[in-house]
């Protein structure tokens, strides 16, 4: 017995033992892209430069209007290299030169780079000055040889810079600053050793440069007027001619140019048309020998003939967009041409020579989701055949990049997605009961065999392939991309509105996209020349009809930029993706409040409030108005005028008095005002909590049993101003000159509870409300370092209900009702400390009943992202903590805020460009969703006190059901044992 | 977006409550007095700290015909030059209707040689209500309507940009008299904000009740902005003692027993050996009761089991 018993209690030992070695609460690498996942994505391509060499990888390299230079993969759309530039590094060209080297000019001309073709390696960079400010203009010469160097020209900031394309250098630079003329373009003839720079002086001269390209050299400057004035427009139809428009818009100008002599031939645009009523522009498509107008919605294309006659060659409808010319064999040209019709878009290649034949003509169905064409680009290969083939790369109306090649798409990007601009959450439908799981899971074969190898891989007895195996079978599991509500609430929908108008929904689980829609309210059209999409916000989310009804989301925007614009609302359903309902140019929309509301449906209330201060309230039902009405007085709401330093409150007065009578729409009136002094404060950020913020307890019980009491309102505003010097750059202003003033408002009353002043200290500003603390970032000028700030409120009106006796005799006011129009006695408390990083965002955990403590979620500059204890930032730490404040969790106080490498959420990824970070709470108390988003979205589970309330993920069921298997055995072999020993015993 | 709310409240907490603030009140009416407390700036402490009580100002209105501050102004002994006095309007209005003035606020404006002015000893004095502003705020009471006012954003040159207003459900100041709470943030020689209210709390729901009194208990606070604490800044000595946690670095864990360290091997071994020596016990046991008990014998008559089997 004893060998036995004593083999058994090692085995079960060692089994504890290895189990209990699994836990852990760091990530290791194998837990990457367990609970996170990633997505990179470049934005919506504004230019695309192809490279296809004979052999080797074909690649198309892309500038972006997220400032990104991408190299794309032509056979499968992945990103080879990729470059995020600043925010302010706009991009203005981008072009190949020297067939290995990617040049892009950007910042206005001013910063010149060159990357390596192969992988994206910056080569050099050029910093290119000028006086002036003009249109930045990027040429390539293939040509353009001088001592064996290649050179590029450049025009920028009213400068012309001759750069080598080797090293960068610049070689020569021409200021044109001075002459005041306004450069359209730069013609460098192939061949020639010289370059025109033409351009106009006001709006009725034209002027030419003639310039040796060797050494900057001026050779010719000639200008001529013209008498009707230009419109501004210019099209270079050849290297000596040019088009524009008189300031009427009636006539054609083609100015020639040859040898620096300027001559003007004019056609008035009925000569050419006939009598048209449409007023021309010009397509800006770089075509040999002729080129486009766009009149009445049909684009005509004009050959512009030796003589400077023009002849109409085509006239073609429902174009939606035009490539520039590429040349194919033997020394000719074509471009391509995109129209749609029926459901489908049609791609024509012509050439440039003959504009009736078609080189291609294809037809592409296309989802009706990614809206018109706005741009393609055309390629041409040789075919197995022999002949031209050609492939386009079409940018959609929803920011989305496709390749088309043989009739089909080669694959498309979902580039919007770089672009987003709000996102809200949804649960996913409930499980039906119709469904069986086990038919939708695996079956009880595959859960054991998988848990036999995750056994074999905690014993240490798996094989290589049974590792991979198991990794795969982590990384793939069914579990986490199910469309239906699980039991944790990690499985979610993240409804995103892109730039484009495009509403996606993606699924947590791996982040695949299960809708999208692009709206139609938020679509160019007639009356709504700029649409703009806003936020989204919920409408509708079910809790009592969860089984029989869809939550659905408010989409709000408005159509142009000034906040006078009238709005557009419309609503979305969460699951399906189908509008629902949509209001095209309802009023102006300022503020959307949602009210804590809801109808009988579940709807949400939302008031909306205008440009004139008055409230509209949504949804558009009698039962509202009755809801609304009851709680008429009790809605306060405020309105921030950053630009006049002014904060005002508001409350409802009645119904509107329109001559309309509207009975959803709302008067308000001001009840108060707080007026910065415009010479010494200027507003730079207000920061509210979180409407959905979940406060677990009010008291706070610190180390020596005291009891302190959070001031806990949803109706406290943060709000940091400047000084109006400090509000510019860092180290524009001295320390003396720039100080932060915050303050904590409560917004019913607009009483300032706490306002403070830190000196020398200047913005930006990033700040975050959670329970009764905020914490804010910004410059510390005379440090020279940045630093985070917390401010604690605490409720001293409550702070006396710690006797016992007053408890029991109810003599309490902790169910007293609340008022903010009680004179509040709240005690702050604030602490400093420095911080490292720069700030793009901010937030914090939340959590689903506010139990599990708070991180800090930090989006640093170089776009991950930390996770940092609230401890950290408590403002009672103090030098040497006693025993009981130890035990509290106070941690001994620093100067600087601590960044521990293990702490980044994003681990080794970024989150290129990174705008935004969105925590969601999951069901399970402990856990917290966080989505990271920018050019590229990052999406984890974080759980700030580690996973307290559930067991690890990779919780092998199978060791415990053996080891509880093999006990209950030992049990018996040691009973059958020890009977027989007995009974041996006995017998003796 | 505000929401003031309620909870539900049981009657008898009402009543509770309603005693505790009326206890309140004549405790309130109990301490008033007519002096004027010093400013804590006059003593020249530049952004002083401004605690509740120090500059605290309570006044009792003048009159109906109304005066400008007499009988409690006091000589000061600061630089004559670089004071000069100053007044300003508070204004009034009724629900929506128009402002009209309620009241003057005094103050000196003291020059400070860095050239900043700031304001001190503030004073006021309440124009009473008449006949017809009774009525209207009688029927403020009613409606539970809003009673506002205002002063000007800047006193040199009223109203500066514009006024800043504050309001306050006008049942909320009916006690005694009618008791009011003035917070001015000041800026220099500009007014930020007034936060106007009563001086305690104005529990919800609001009880219609009219002033015994139509009789104004001012409370005046001028605030100033704090100056925010700094960073902490270690030297490098004090770096050196508390060091270690200085630069981020995770406090290595204290070191633990022996026992806390090990126990994970102890217990299997304990049972090992234990296990051993139930063995060996049981061999030597067997081993003595075949071939030579007799050694053995008083150890093993004193084993139950054995001594059961002998007996039988």
């Amino acid at each position: 017995m004893g060998v036995a018993s004593m083999a058994i209690r090692g085995f079960l030992l060692l089994l504890l033992f290895l189990s209990a070695a699994h836990l852990s609460f760091s990530l290791y690498e194998d837990q990457v892209g367990l609970m996170d996942w990633h997505q990179q994505y470049i934005g919506k391509v504004k230019e695309a430069v192809f490279h296809t060499p004979k052999s080797g990888r074909r690649r198309v390299v892309v500038s972006t209007e997220e400032n990104v230079i991408a190299s794309l993969d032509l056979r499968h759309g992945g990103i080879i290299w990729r470059r995020v530039l600043g925010s302010n590094d706009v991009i203005s060209g981008i072009d190949i030169a020297l067939g290995k080297y990617v040049i892009t000019l950007s910042s206005d001309g001013s910063i010149l780079r060159a990357w390596n073709l192969p992988d994206g390696q910056m080569v050099w960079e050029s910093f290119l000055e000028g006086s002036g400010s003009s249109k930045s203009l990027l040429s390539v010469p293939t040509s353009l040889k001088i001592d064996k160097e290649n050179l590029i020209l450049v025009f920028g900031k009213g400068s012309l810079h001759a750069i080598s394309s080797i090293d960068g250098d610049v070689l020569w630079e021409k200021d044109f600053a001075v002459e005041s003329v306004e450069v359209q373009q730069i013609v460098q003839p192939i061949g020639g050793d010289v370059a025109y720079v033409v351009g106009f002086v006001g709006s009725s001269h034209f002027d030419v440069y003639q310039i040796n390209v060797r050494n900057g050299e001026l050779l010719k400057h000639n200008s001529a007027p013209f008498s009707g004035g230009f419109s501004g427009e210019a099209l270079l139809v050849s290297s000596e001619i040019l088009l524009t428009l008189d300031s009427t818009r009636s006539k054609l100008v083609l100015v020639s140019f040859q040898d620096g002599e300027i001559n003007y031939q004019q056609t008035p645009i009925s000569d050419i048309f006939g009598d048209s009523l449409g007023t021309p522009v010009l397509l800006p498509s770089k075509l040999p020998g002729f080129f486009s107008v766009k009149l009445n919605g049909a684009v005509i294309f004009i050959r512009v003939t030796g003589e400077g006659k023009l002849e109409v060659l085509d006239k073609v409808n429902n174009v939606a967009a035009i490539s520039g010319a590429i040349s194919i064999s033997d020394g000719q040209q074509a471009f391509g041409l995109v129209q749609h019709g029926d459901g489908k878009i049609h791609l024509t290649v012509k050439p440039t020579h003959d504009s009736s034949a078609d080189l291609l003509k294809e037809s592409i169905d296309m989802d009706n989701q990614r809206g018109v064409v706005h741009k393609v680009f055309v390629n041409n290969y040789i075919r197995t055949d022999r002949s031209n083939g050609f492939r386009a790369l079409i940018v959609m109306e929803d920011d989305s990049l496709l390749l088309l090649q043989q009739g089909a798409v080669v694959w498309s990007r979902e580039d919007g997605l770089a672009s987003i601009i709000d996102v809200v959450t949804s649960e996913l439908p409930v499980e039906k009961v119709g469904v069986s799981v086990a038919k939708v899971e695996q079956n009880l074969f595959d859960w054991l065999k998988g848990h036999i190898l995750k056994l074999k891989g905690t014993l240490m007895l798996a094989s290589a392939a049974d590792v991979a195996a198991i990794q795969e079978m982590r990384l793939k599991s069914f579990e986490k991309s199910k469309l239906t509500r699980d039991h944790n609430g990690f499985r979610k929908l993240l409804i995103v509105l892109t730039r484009a108008g495009k509403l996606f929904a993606l699924h947590t689980g791996y982040g695949q996209v299960v809708w999208s829609l692009l709206l139609p309210t938020l679509r160019k059209s007639e009356t709504c020349k700029y649409p703009t999409g806003l936020n989204i916000y919920q409408w509708q989310v079910p809790h009592h009809h969860a089984m029989d009804e869809n939550p659905s989301v408010l989409i709000v925007g408005r159509c142009g930029q000034s906040s006078e614009a009238p709005g557009v609302l419309s609503i979305v359903d969460a699951y399906t993706g189908k509008e629902i309902n949509s209001m095209a140019a309802v009023h102006s929309i300022v503020q959307v409040i949602p009210l804590p509301f809801t109808d009988s449906t579940e709807q949400r209330l939302h008031l909306l409030i205008d440009a004139n201060q008055r409230g509209h309230l949504y949804p558009r039902t009698s039962e509202a108005v009755d809801i609304f009405q009851r709680e008429f007085t009790n809605i306060y709401w405020y309105s921030v005028e950053a630009d006049n330093g002014i904060i005002k409150g508001h409350a409802l007065k009645g119904n509107c008095n329109q001559e309309a009578v509207d009975s959803y729409c709302f008067e308000s009136k001001d009840i108060w005002s707080i007026v910065f002094p415009s010479d010494s404060e200027k507003i730079i950020a207000t920061v509210t909590r979180k409407l959905s913020e979940v406060v677990h307890t009010q008291a706070k019980v610190i180390a020596d049993s005291e009891v302190m009491y959070k001031y806990i309102s949803k109706n406290l505003l943060f709000v940091a101003t400047v000084a109006p010097k400090g509000s510019g750059e860092i180290g524009t202003a001295s320390p003396e000159e720039s100080w932060l003033t915050v303050y904590l408002i409560d917004t019913v009353t607009g009483r300032i509870l706490h306002r403070m002043t830190h000196h020398g200290s200047q913005g930006p500003v990033h700040a975050v409300f959670s329970e009764n603390w905020v914490v804010y970032h910004y410059f510390n000028l005379r440090a020279h370092r940045y630093e985070m700030s917390v401010i604690e409120i605490y409720d001293q009106s409550r702070a006396d209900n710690k006797d016992v006796l007053k408890l029991v005799l109810g003599k309490h006011n902790l169910t007293s009702p609340i008022s903010s129009y009680s004179r509040p006695e709240v005690v702050t408390k604030s602490q400093s400390y420095y911080f490292t990083y720069s700030v793009k965002a901010i937030d914090v955990t939340l959590t689903a009943k506010g139990i599990t403590s708070k991180q800090l979620l930090i989006g640093t500059i170089n776009d991950q992202v930390l996770a940092l204890d609230k401890r950290f930032l408590d403002p009672r730490r103090s030098l040497n903590p006693t025993q009981e404040e130890k035990e509290e969790g106070i941690i001994p106080l620093t100067d600087a805020l601590p960044i521990i490498p293990q702490s980044y959420v994003t681990h080794n990824l970024k989150v290129e460009g990174l705008r935004g970070i969105v925590t969601v709470p999951a069901k399970l108390e402990s856990t917290t969703l966080a989505f990271t988003y920018g050019v590229d979205l990052f999406f984890t589970q974080l759980a700030p006190s580690r996973t307290y309330d559930s067991l690890t993920d990779d919780f092998s069921y199978a060791l415990l059901l053996i080891t509880i298997v093999a006990l209950i055995a030992a049990i018996f072999v040691t009973w059958v044992w020890s009977e027989k020993k007995e009974l041996k015993e006995k017998w003796r | 977006m505000a929401l003031s709310r309620s909870s539900s409240q049981s009657s008898h907490r009402r009543l509770i409550f309603v005693i505790s603030a009326v206890l309140c009140i004549t405790v309130a009416a109990a301490f008033q007095s007519d002096e004027l407390l010093v400013d804590d700036e006059e003593f020249g402490l530049e952004g002083g700290l401004h605690t509740k009580s120090p500059d605290l100002t309570f006044t009792r209105p003048t009159p109906p015909p109304p005066s400008t501050t007499a009988s409690t102004t006091r000589k000061r002994f600061s630089d004559p030059d670089s004071d000069s006095k100053i007044q300003f309007q508070l204004h009034h209005a009724f629900g929506d209707s128009d402002f009209s003035p309620a009241g003057t606020f005094s103050a000196r404006l003291k020059t400070w040689n860095h050239g900043g002015q700031t304001l001190t000893k503030l004073r006021f004095s309440r124009n009473a209500f008449t006949e017809e502003e009774k009525e209207k705020f009688a029927l403020l009471l009613k409606g539970d309507d809003f009673y506002r006012i205002r002063l000007p954003s800047s006193i040199l040159n009223p109203p500066g940009r514009d006024y800043v207003i504050s309001s306050v459900k006008a049942r909320c100041l009916p006690r005694e008299g009618l008791d009011e709470h003035f917070v001015i943030h000041t800026d220099g020689i500009n007014i930020l904000a007034v936060n106007y209210g009563s001086p305690g709390a104005c529990p919800y729901p609001r009880q219609m009740k009219l002033p015994g009194k139509w009789f104004f208990n001012s409370h005046t606070v001028l605030k100033n902005s704090e100056q925010a604490p700094r960073a902490p800044v270690f030297a490098e000595e004090i770096l050196g003692v508390g060091g270690e946690v200085g630069e981020g670095e995770i406090v290595p864990p204290p070191e633990r027993s022996f026992w806390a360290k090990y126990w994970m091997y102890l217990i299997p071994l304990g049972l090992i050996v234990m296990n051993a020596i139930t063995q060996a016990m049981n061999m030597a046991e067997e081993g003595a009761g075949q071939p030579a008990g007799q050694a053995q014998q008083p150890a093993a008559v004193q084993r139950g089991s054995s001594s059961a089997v002998r007996r039988r």
